[in-house]
């Protein structure tokens, strides 16, 4: 027994692995770990209800898929362009970092002008949040997720901001989880574009 | 334990308490066995002058097995109490035997309204019989329940026969129990369902075999003539 | 781009100990004085749980008598009591207390980090349950009262005003409860970040004492298993406002779905609480028993497996509900299989006793109590988990008597053994020990006398939630129990006074506290009572594992982590 101390008495070293990662980093994962879980939630409860309740095509063919598929279209670039963003920040090209920031910040505005319009036009037809089961989650699931898309275009806009003066060395680090951020949600679009606007 | 409950009147209420007492055996060794050792260890070990505590790490198989072996006999006395409640489960509310009464179970906040399909043996026509809180069922027959709710989630709860089922608005249950000692047994609701949960109380009259045609014979066609009495004065 | 993370904090807490009254004790970044915060809440709220137990228990025994300092408990009041009692301790005061509490305060320490990875975070995760604290408080000032549709708040009786007759009490109890989700979420985030990255040099996964491996298995278990509340949460209180058919019937919803994603997160849930109630008398009964743990190891492969196995369990709340009844026996058959896991670690836990030197400070009492009352606790789970068996019992009073034997022992007698364990560490004093043991044996017997005879009731068929038991014929001959009951539960109550008495008098007037005054080998006990800012003043090295007590050829019977070897070790360096 008296050699298990001794051979353990080394202090080891972290090395490699995940002790590595940078913290900020290691948080945002677990972040968005929980998000997923929100979303899974929802998304489950829907195709169960969908899988139970049934005939719901009728419903769904009152949205809009054209004006989706081109949000669809708008969120996938506004993921390039924050990647984009990133490269830049990790090059220390401080304006065109700033530029795909800015990119960003309008993509997801488009986005969420698009969506606004939608529901205007799906509200003065009279499918209200009210109007039945899958109206219910169209408008809870496009919503929550509209939030998301505000958060992250508010997010972004202030890293802008910030990139532009002497804030530099404090976003450096944060473009990269604010685009892990904004690659989560648009992810979770390209999982509703299909679950409501196609199936 | 058993001398506590109450007292069983279905055909598989016997099987459930005897689940009951395969679990209460096997739970109720563990119980014995480990306060017992941690009461062996608490006197046995307490802290004298000249002695320390040995130094086990725990980490070899050889120690491990101190605890995995009794894990296994876990696992294998899990396993048993599964292939003992499995097949009751199944009898009681997956399986359901053919024939019998039906009745139809209306809960409703806070009241069990309970309905009887009268003398053509369809719900729905103009002989039902509705009355609340009274459920009355010969002895030895399958009753076959249809439960509904008109609210909220309600619970039809029966003591005696060790029958539990929730009730739900927006949906019909199917269930059935079969009673085997006549008598008058209380049907408390067991979901909370709003301030009068607490008294939302039916009763459960099981008749003999004559006694029931003669609650029939007084009941049923009573219904009957006022239904047809009522349809008259509107039409 | 490679960041030390431990160098980055360290810059952080270079400016030193923050200045001035609002800036320690109020809006602290310091994990310690948040902890600190974390356990006062608990505790407050423990005694307002503590009073809605009395009126609830009052009201059993003699129903429909005015209560003495109370008025009349109506029906439904009576189900606003209960409601708001089950949601107070459970996410007010089992989670603050031993999340909140033991977990800021120790995870850092522990590990040998200055701070959380997220100073501010951690401040704000206070505050936002500070904050759905007194939200669920105000409900009950609201017009029409607080929630009262079960701590569960099953649709369609929470989905619409008309059912109960409560209308914002039961907004606000989602509102807090949001809060509260939004709360250990930022706190898990930051546990399990500090725990990944910030660990001592040394300190490597398997040297983390069990209470870390515990609270990061329940932060784990939380996130992973609150997402589908929060959004059931979102949808309940849009039914109720804007008139979505989620969970209502009438509208084509359906009231089963709630249950699904309530139980989805309610098992693990049960197990966020368990676990580190489990970590606090694990670090006790090494250093009170001057032996290893026995199984290390195995202890955490087990909480692994078992916290594994609580994702696929729900249903076990539901065998009744009205699922597909073929669900039953697949749901009955996982349950039941977390009990072996849970065999390893209270088999792992009784060695850990055997053969060592127990002494039987206070914290040690309430980690044996702990461990014998929860083993009545998960023992009669696999009555409730036996589908079977489940027919007669749910929504009986054996439940009630099962989940108090559970939660009862987790969250107040383990958060008992820490605060008296870890209180010289946060507050620098020791607390008494007379009024402890007091404290200890009234707690333990009366705690036994409120909750053995509810086993027995709910055997009787005794339904949960009901405000008058007089109503029906079965229940009345089991009314003196009850009495007996309620009795027990207010010595319960009157039992707390030691303690509270000893924490403030200890507080100003209690015997100043070493380092290290239970000789424990964990890094907490490595710095000063109470820490400085930024926790060591040296950054510490580890050299070996946890609870290296009574080890072969060292000198005296512990040998802290920290410690390099050659100035513990006795003569012989070399002996096999
Ligand atoms: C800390 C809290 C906690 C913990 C740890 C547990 C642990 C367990 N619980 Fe409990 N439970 C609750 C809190 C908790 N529960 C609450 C709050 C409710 C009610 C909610 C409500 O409706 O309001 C509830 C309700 C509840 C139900 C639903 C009852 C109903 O409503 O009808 C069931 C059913 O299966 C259940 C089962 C179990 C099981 C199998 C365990 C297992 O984890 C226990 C495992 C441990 C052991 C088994 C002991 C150690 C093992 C041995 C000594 C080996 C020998 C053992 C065997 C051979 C079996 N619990
Ligand atoms: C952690 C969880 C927890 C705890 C500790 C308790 C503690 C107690 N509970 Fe509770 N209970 C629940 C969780 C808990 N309960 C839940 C989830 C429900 C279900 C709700 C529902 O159905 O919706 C429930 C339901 C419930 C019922 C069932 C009501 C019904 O169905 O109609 C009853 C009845 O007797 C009851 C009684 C008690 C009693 C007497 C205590 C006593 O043990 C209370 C003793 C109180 C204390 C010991 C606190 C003392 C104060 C301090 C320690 C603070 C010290 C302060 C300083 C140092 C400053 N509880
Ligand atoms: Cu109906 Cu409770
Ligand atoms: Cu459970």
């Amino acid at each position: 027994m008296m050699s298990a101390i001794a051979a353990a008495g080394q202090p080891q070293q972290m090395e490699g692995g995940i002790a590595q990662l940078p913290i900020g980093r290691v948080g945002i994962w677990w972040f968005l770990a929980s998000e997923i879980m929100v979303f899974g939630g929802l998304l489950g409860s829907y195709i169960l209800s969908r899988i139970a309740a049934g005939g719901w095509e009728l419903e769904r063919a009152h949205v809009n898929t054209g004006l989706a598929a081109v949000n669809t279209l708008i969120l996938v670039t506004s993921s390039f362009t924050i990647v984009k963003a990133h490269s830049a920040v990790e090059a220390e090209q401080h304006t065109r970092a700033r530029h795909f920031l800015l990119f960003t910040v309008l993509l997801g505005l488009m986005f969420l002008c698009n969506k606004g319009y939608e529901y205007s036009v799906e509200l003065a037809h009279g499918f209200t949040p009210a109007t039945g089961l899958f109206w219910s989650y169209y408008y809870a699931m496009t919503g929550l997720h509209g939030l998301h898309v505000l958060i992250g275009v508010a997010v972004n806009f202030v890293l802008w901001t910030l990139a532009g003066g002497r804030g530099w060395a404090t976003v450096q680090q944060r473009v990269e989880y604010a685009g892990l951020y904004w690659h989560f949600v648009d992810v979770v679009w390209i999982f509703l574009f299909p679950l409501l606007y196609l199936a | 334990m058993l001398r506590w409950f109450p007292e069983n009147i279905s055909t598989f209420g016997g099987d459930i308490d005897a689940v009951f007492s395969l679990v209460y055996h096997i739970v109720g060794f563990w119980f014995l066995v480990t306060e017992g050792f941690l009461l062996y260890c608490i006197i046995r070990y307490r802290r004298r002058s000249g002695r320390g505590a040995a130094y086990v790490r725990g980490e070899q198989w050889s120690e491990l097995a101190w605890v995995l072996v009794p894990a296994v006999i876990v696992l294998a006395l899990d396993l048993s109490i599964e292939a003992a409640g499995g097949p009751v489960w199944a009898r009681v509310k997956e399986e359901r035997p053919a024939g019998g009464i039906p009745v139809r179970v209306t809960a409703k906040q806070f009241n069990w309204e309970i309905t009887y399909p009268g003398p053509d043996g369809q719900f729905d026509s103009a002989d039902d019989l509705t009355m609340d809180n009274e459920l009355h069922v010969p002895v030895g027959q399958n009753i076959q329940l249809t439960l509904r709710s008109k609210d909220v989630i309600h619970s039809f709860f029966l003591p005696n026969a060790r029958f539990k089922q929730d009730v739900l608005p927006g949906r019909t249950i199917t269930a059935w129990f079969n009673a085997t000692k006549t008598g008058r047994y209380e049907i408390p609701c067991a979901e909370l369902c709003g301030f009068g949960h607490s008294g939302m109380l039916g009763h459960l009259t099981v008749h003999s075999a004559e006694d029931y045609q003669r609650w029939v014979a007084e009941h049923w066609p009573a219904a009957r003539r006022a239904r047809a009495a009522a349809a008259q004065a509107a039409g | 781009m490679k960041v030390q993370a431990g160098a980055a904090v360290a810059r952080s807490h270079a400016h030193g100990a923050p200045r001035g009254f609002w800036r320690t004790y109020v809006f602290s970044v310091d994990h310690k004085m948040i902890g600190k915060q974390y356990l006062s809440l608990g505790l407050f709220m423990a005694l307002v749980g503590g009073f809605t137990a009395y009126l609830i228990r009052w009201q059993l025994a003699w129903p429909e008598t005015e209560v003495p300092g109370w008025t009349y408990v109506e029906p439904d009041f009576y189900n606003v009591l209960v409601t708001m009692h089950g949601t107070i301790m459970v996410f007010f005061v089992a989670m603050p207390i031993l999340l909140g509490a033991f977990g800021n305060f120790l995870i850092p320490l522990m590990v040998g980090a200055p701070d959380m990875a997220f100073p501010r975070l951690n401040m704000m995760s206070f505050w936002t349950l500070f904050t759905a604290s007194a939200v669920l408080l105000a409900s009950f000032f609201v017009p029409g009262g607080a929630a009262s549709a079960g701590w569960t708040g099953y649709a369609p009786l929470s989905g619409d005003p008309i059912h109960t007759g409560v209308n914002w009490g039961l907004n606000m109890w989602l509102l807090a409860l949001a809060l509260e989700f939004a709360s250990f979420l930022m706190g898990g985030v930051n546990f399990l970040t500090t725990a990944i990255n910030m660990r001592a040099p040394g300190m490597t996964l398997t040297r983390l004492p069990l209470l870390v491996w515990m609270q990061l298995t329940a932060a784990v278990l939380f996130l992973l298993s609150v997402g589908p509340l929060i959004a059931g949460a979102v949808m309940l209180l849009l039914d109720r406002t804007v008139g979505t058919a989620f969970f209502a019937p009438e509208r084509g919803g359906d009231p089963l779905l709630w249950q699904h994603l309530f139980w989805f997160f309610g098992h693990p849930e049960v197990y966020v609480i368990l676990l580190p109630g489990f970590g606090i008398i694990l670090e006790i009964l090494p250093v009170f028993a001057r032996k290893p743990i026995f199984g290390y190891r195995a202890i955490v492969l087990s909480t692994i497996v078992a916290g594994a196995l609580s994702f696929i369990v729900w249903a076990h709340h539901m065998f009744v509900s009205g699922i597909d009844a073929r669900l039953a026996v697949p749901f009955s058959v996982t349950t039941i299989l977390i009990s072996v896991p849970f065999a390893i670690m209270i088999f792992s836990m009784l060695a850990t006793l055997w053969r060592g030197a127990l002494s039987f400070a206070t914290p040690m009492l309430f980690a044996l109590g702990t461990l014998a009352t929860f083993l009545i606790g998960g023992l009669t789970g696999i009555f409730l988990g036996s589908a079977t068996v489940d027919i007669f019992f749910h929504d009986t009073y054996f439940v009630v008597a099962h989940f108090h034997y559970t939660l009862f022992p987790a969250a107040l007698l383990g958060g008992f053994a820490g605060l008296y364990y870890w209180y010289p560490k946060m507050f620098g004093r020791m607390l008494n020990e007379t009024l402890g043991k007091l404290h200890f044996w009234v707690t333990l017997v009366s705690f036994n006398c409120v909750f053995i005879p509810l086993f027995v009731v709910g055997m009787g068929g005794h339904m949960r939630r009901i405000y008058n038991p007089l109503q029906y014929e079965f229940l009345k001959p089991m009314q003196p129990l009850h009495e007996f009951v309620t009795v027990a539960a207010i010595v319960l109550l009157l039992g707390q006074i030691p303690l509270i008495a000893n924490f403030f008098w200890s507080l100003v007037a209690g015997a100043r506290a070493a380092d290290n005054p239970w000789r424990a080998n964990t890094l907490e006990w490595a710095t000063a009572s109470p820490p400085p800012h930024g926790n060591f003043a040296t950054a510490p090295i580890v050299y070996r594992d946890p609870y290296e007590y009574t080890a072969p050829g060292v000198a005296e019977d512990w040998l802290p982590q920290h410690v390099a070897e050659a100035a513990r070790l006795g003569v012989q360096q070399s002996a096999a």
